[in-house]
């Protein structure tokens, strides 16, 4: 039986196949498309018509192999200049799990695109090759995971084939990583050795490494837990819409929609609303498929409120004993994303945070970090393209807002240049009053 | 309390992904729009608009780029589930604009690319500023770099290597008078995705979608049916085959696959196990060059 027919049966029976998000970062050099390729080969998610227009084009461009990383490389100046230079999507399934993979390239020209991988993956997959062992790249993409707060790390050494399948050298390289990420505070990590030409730990335990005990990386990916990974301690609802039909057939109907960011929300619990402050308690939990008895993330429910109470888009249902700051003054970690113009002190932008929308000044520049040696430097005056440092911002109006590291939702904001309306920095809130 | 008696499906994941899409647009941008062909994908997306603003009305009208070239089962239905949700539905018609001289009828008798020019001018005359697409980013190798909200300039053209980052689920839809916003809810689905909700959701679909007996010639190792927008060819033989349509688009340039599958339950096992993508299979129109369709794209295209 192929995977997907497995995959069907899953379904069929109603065994709950969940979804993984991953993000893969490394260069062609790193073996990152022969890695990608070989999961969707050896999951059987890749189809033959794609596959032979690969084989056709790597023969015209007369590659002596084919070249996979052509399968990802999706725009004209990418394929012809033989470089990634954004976030691709990919997918597959097995019987456990749909995965989607993030695939962005790894240069530090790149780190946005990473960075941008990264703010929705549950899991990030660094590569390295066995006979280069850690580089400054290795250190730079385990630092930007930890930032983002990725909750689940994967190194795999790459191209064991070509250093003898050697333990000596793979114990090397992951005591090294192990050490750094440490320092990181990185979450859960996993070390892999494989050869992605070879499949040797991709899909099944290699032969040629008996000494390794650990699971094949597709073992790994279908089983690593990421149901605790959601906070579901704070309950956080920001409100995204309001529906009030205006029908003679409902009247009187008020919910609000939005998707549960984070906690439980049941009939009957007591409620505030921010910024109001005002409390009530939840009447129901409805979906168009009915009532539920809880909703969770990431769900899209409506809440109706046994009050009425005025609440509009941008306001946030939390608990009257847990509640997030309501705050003008933030503190955050800021990512650099355009070319044009630089982050300054003083610089005005509009920013996107939850459903809430508001202007912000930049009052403060503390440092700019060096992201391969994560020195601070206190001097700096701007943030360019790609570059990361702690800002202090004053809003228009306050932000409900949580620590990025309790809450990936309630604390990352994006940052909105008014003139060209592009999106143009991300942050992370580092500190709530 | 456990965690794992808090988890959802992957179904119900894209379904909530892809509610929440619908919500912030409708939201933030006064003048949506949702494209409409018929396929499976649109349908689909017209389910998950009913299921964001219920108890409501879905509020937002419909647009079909009518190219002429139809599938009557499909312009059937399309009458017909428009009228059940009482939505408003925008033509916007090619042959229409074949008779002002908008646009000219491509030598090949295809109408493919001639679609864009008269989207573009129903999206100005209608001032729509946020157009609902079904695409998904499993399809094809162009579209798997394009964002959930994707930015078009005042012509209505897409430039891949100019896309706003796209980070958590903070979609950026600001955009100037004349511009607008491209909005792909189902961007994370797959062709077996969309299937496993119809088949759970228990939506009905265009009859064209199942096997049924049809009059066909083989062109370049595809199946089309033999209609008044694509008669047979000299020494082209006609016959009977039994097949369906993995998509549904242009009927001139749209080809069926040899198939047996006359249930969701059959359609689902055939698509699980086919090794070709469907636009592969069935359309013309991306065989053109390498990056046919990175280029319809630049162009306004879906």
């Amino acid at each position: 039986m192929s995977t997907e027919t497995l995959a069907t049966a899953a379904v069929a029976e109603g065994r709950p196949m969940d979804l993984l998000r991953f993000a893969t970062a490394g260069s062609v050099d790193d073996g990152k498309s022969t890695l990608i390729g070989r999961l969707l080969y050896d999951t059987k998610s890749l189809f033959t018509d794609q596959l032979a227009a690969v084989e056709a084009v790597s023969a015209a461009r007369g590659d002596e192999y084919t070249n996979l990383a052509l399968l990802t490389d999706g725009l004209r100046a990418e394929r012809e200049q033989g470089i990634t230079i954004d976030v691709a999507y990919r997918y597959f399934a097995t019987p456990r799990r749909k995965f989607i993979i993030a695939d962005t390239p790894g240069h530090i020209q790149y780190t946005r695109n990473m960075v941008t991988g990264a703010s929705t993956a549950d899991l990030a997959l660094i590569l390295v090759d066995a006979r280069k062992g850690l580089v400054e790249q290795s250190r730079r993409h385990a630092f930007l995971c930890s930032l983002l707060r990725v909750p689940h790390l994967v190194l795999c050494v790459n191209k064991m084939d070509l250093v003898d399948f050697s333990q000596e050298v793979f114990e090397r390289i992951a005591d090294e990583f192990t050490t750094f990420a440490a320092k990181l505070d990185a979450p859960d990590l996993t070390v892999v050795p494989i050869s992605a030409l070879r499949g040797d730990n991709i899909v099944s335990r290699s032969e040629n490494m008996p000494w390794y005990e650990g699971p094949a990386l597709l073992h790994h990916l279908e089983r690593v837990h990421i149901a605790s990974d959601r906070n579901l301690v704070d309950v956080r609802f920001p409100v995204q819409y309001v529906i009030r039909p205006q029908s003679t057939t409902v009247t009187d109907y008020r919910g609000y929609a939005g998707q549960v960011a984070s906690g439980v929300l049941k009939p009957g619990d007591e409620v505030m609303v921010l910024p109001s402050g005002f409390t009530s308690r939840i009447a129901a939990v409805e979906t168009a498929d009915g009532p539920v008895a809880e909703a969770f993330p990431p769900m899209s429910v409506t809440v109706r409120l046994e009050n009425e109470i005025d609440i509009s888009r941008g306001d946030m249902i939390c608990r009257p004993n847990n509640a997030p700051a309501v705050a003008q003054d933030i503190e955050a970690m800021v990512c650099w994303m355009d070319e044009t113009r630089p982050l300054q002190v003083g610089g005005k932008y509009s920013i996107k945070h939850t459903t809430r929308a508001a202007r912000a000044i930049v009052r403060d520049l503390h440092y700019r970090l060096d992201i391969n040696s994560l020195h601070r430097d206190e001097s700096a005056t701007e943030l360019r393209l790609n570059e990361i440092g702690r800002v202090r911002l004053r809003t228009t109006i306050p932000l409900l807002a949580d620590e990025y590291r309790r809450n990936r939702t309630t604390g990352g904001f994006i940052i909105i240049d008014e003139a060209t309306n592009r999106t143009v920095g991300a942050g992370m809130i580092v500190e709530t009053p | 309390m456990t965690s794992a008696a808090y988890q959802v499906t992957h179904l119900d994941a894209l379904e909530a992904e892809s509610i929440f899409v619908m919500r912030e647009v409708v939201a933030e941008l006064e003048r949506p729009v949702l494209l409409f062909s018929g396929g499976k994908d649109s349908i689909v997306m017209l389910r998950l608009a009913q299921k964001a603003f219920a108890p409501g009305h879905i509020p937002f009208p419909v647009m079909h780029v009518d190219t002429g070239h139809n599938f009557p089962e499909v312009l059937d239905y399309r009458d017909r589930r428009v009228a059940e949700l009482g939505l408003q539905l925008v033509v916007a018609s090619v042959p229409e604009a074949l008779a002002s001289g908008l646009v000219r009828e491509p030598a090949d008798g295809t109408r493919n690319r001639i679609q864009t020019p008269v989207l573009l001018e129903a999206v100005e005359k209608h001032r729509f500023n946020a157009l609902f697409g079904g695409a998904r980013r499993d399809e094809e190798k162009a579209r798997a770099k394009e964002r959930m909200f994707s930015f078009r300039d005042e012509f209505g053209q897409w430039d891949p290597k100019n896309q706003r980052p796209e980070l958590w689920a903070l979609y950026n839809g600001r955009h100037h008078s004349g511009e607008s916003i491209r909005v792909f809810p189902l961007s994370n689905w797959t062709e077996l995705d969309v299937w496993h909700y119809i088949a759970r959701e228990r939506i009905e679909l265009p009859s064209i979608y199942y096997a049924h007996e049809r009059e066909v010639v083989e062109r370049d190792g595809m199946l089309y049916a033999v209609n008044e927008f694509l008669p047979a060819r000299a020494g082209e033989e006609r016959f009977k085959a039994r097949v369906r349509y993995r998509t549904v688009g242009d009927a001139s340039c749209t080809a069926a696959v040899r198939s047996d599958a006359d249930t969701v339950e059959k359609v689902i096992d055939e698509v699980a196990a086919t090794r070709i993508t469907e636009r592969g299979a069935t359309r013309g129109d991306d065989r053109v060059s390498e990056a046919a369709m990175e280029d319809r794209k630049r162009e306004g295209y879906f």
